[in-house]
């Protein structure tokens, strides 16, 4: 099992516009312990160049970004 | 008798109260339908008056009128706290928590709250203009400002009002040269993500305006923490920022009375974003900033809630179906310094077209300023 199978943690960030889900994802990831795997769910397309953007500039890690039906999972490793 | 209950008495509860009074005309004069407005503060505060106090234009009391001046005669006005909504038994509590009113149709509208202590030492270190407080600490902080760097971080995000982080450093700029004391104030503009604003076209409208106003900008900028003592602030992706005067945009929550009442997570009402209605319970409505729908928080979008949720309430206090939905229309007015303006408009999904700011569009929106008591009576 990888870790981006079983995130610690997962943020529904379904239906909101951008920067919606990267707001999101900033409140939480600033409560997370080093090494937490974090799942953001995000349905604005922004979202997958905004996140991994936003998490280079943090110095956080981009694990995965997977296209669902209806969502995009951008999976990401606290540092 | 059908019994509509209303939370919170800012724009969008006393715009629907207003509606309604007017939709239920006759059932209520026939006793079939009551609808109550229940609010803790006896006074209706019209918040964007707030950005105008830092410069002397108002005062905070022009903000604020006593809300029964406002309701309609047919509204049952309660001035009391509600502590706690029972979503089984369709029922709400009161601050003496023996007192219960029962609910056929409940509408939240008790808006967004102030949480400047979320991020060490902003409280201490930060101003801001979104309350009566903070906007006339910053007037006089203002008054007094001859010179150093003044930054404006936008810290929270959701917030009230998302044009007014743009147009604060834009109207102090003006505000500073009619002065004479621009020269000798450096301005920076903070936002979080990589962009000025969240609407893209906002952002690419507010840069080339900062630009051309010598006003600094520095994106990803994530507020983790302020030194009021060494006036520096920390960020999340681990830069430093120094100040001598702080205008922020602080955090904002929701309300514990959602969170409690199992109906969001984060104090912000799970809601259908097209009819309004509470994704937890059955007879719940949301609207205006505690309602979680992908647009602006602001009074406009208040006011075209009220007027859709109106609808439905009438139609369902009838025995009808309803059908009136909220496609998520926002207008906001955008001050670009102390004697020009221009304005947005978009529904969900859309970026908005941002006109030359001008100065009858400034004008326009004073005028609405001053007109705002109509839209609370419901009839603009």
């Amino acid at each position: 099992m990888t870790d981006t199978d079983d995130p610690d943690v997962t943020i529904d960030s379904k239906d909101a516009s951008c920067p919606g889900p990267l707001m999101a994802l900033i409140g939480k990831v600033k409560t997370l312990d080093a090494g937490t795997v974090v799942e953001l769910q995000t349905t604005a397309r922004n979202s997958t160049t905004d996140v991994p953007e936003w998490l280079e500039e943090a110095g956080h890690e981009l694990l995965e970004i997977e296209e669902r039906d209806e969502y995009w999972s951008i999976y990401l490793e606290v540092n | 008798m059908h019994r509509v209950a209303i939370v919170g008495g800012g724009t969008g509860g006393t715009v629907l109260a207003n509606r309604l009074a007017d939709e239920l005309r006759s059932e209520i004069e026939a006793g079939k339908v009551e609808v109550r407005l229940i609010t803790a503060d006896p006074n209706h505060v019209y918040k964007p008056t707030f950005l105008y106090v830092p410069f002397g234009k108002k005062t905070v009391d022009d903000a604020k009128r006593p809300i029964e001046e406002l309701v309609d005669r047919r509204v049952t006005l309660t001035i009391d706290e509600v502590v706690d909504v029972d979503t089984d038994r369709n029922r709400l509590s009161l601050a003496d928590r023996t007192t219960r009113l029962h609910y056929d149709q409940l509408v939240l509208a008790t808006g967004a709250n102030l949480e400047p202590e979320a991020v060490p030492g902003l409280a201490e270190g930060g101003h801001h203009f979104y309350g009566p407080d903070g906007a006339e600490r910053l007037r006089d902080e203002l008054a007094d400002f001859t010179e150093g760097h003044l930054v404006l971080s936008v810290v929270g995000v959701p917030h009230m009002c998302p044009a007014a982080p743009v147009e604060f450093p834009l109207m102090v700029d003006d505000w500073l040269r009619e002065r004479g004391r621009r020269e000798d104030v450096e301005i920076t503009y903070t936002y979080p993500i990589n962009r000025a604003h969240g609407l893209e076209s906002v952002a690419d409208w507010a840069t080339d305006l900062f630009e051309e106003r010598d006003i600094a900008v520095e994106t990803f900028f994530n507020v983790d923490e302020v030194d009021p003592d060494a006036e520096l602030i920390q960020t999340v992706e681990g830069d430093e920022l120094e100040y001598d005067l702080l205008v922020a945009i602080p955090p904002h929550r929701g309300s514990d009375l959602v969170i409690d009442a199992g109906l969001g997570e984060d104090g912000w009402v799970d809601v259908d974003r097209h009819t309004l209605e509470a994704t937890e319970a059955e007879d719940v409505y949301a609207i205006g900033d505690v309602a979680d729908v992908p647009t602006s928080k602001a009074g406009s979008v208040a006011h075209y809630e009220a007027g859709a949720v109106a609808d439905r309430i009438a139609s369902r206090a009838r025995g009808e179906t309803p059908t009136a939905t909220y496609d998520g229309k926002t207008v906001c007015f955008l001050e670009a310094g102390m004697d020009e303006a221009t304005f947005i408009e978009f529904t969900y999904g859309e970026e908005p077209y941002v006109r030359e700011p001008s100065k009858p569009i400034h004008w326009a929106k004073l005028g609405y300023n001053e007109s705002y008591w109509l839209t609370a009576r419901g009839l603009l």
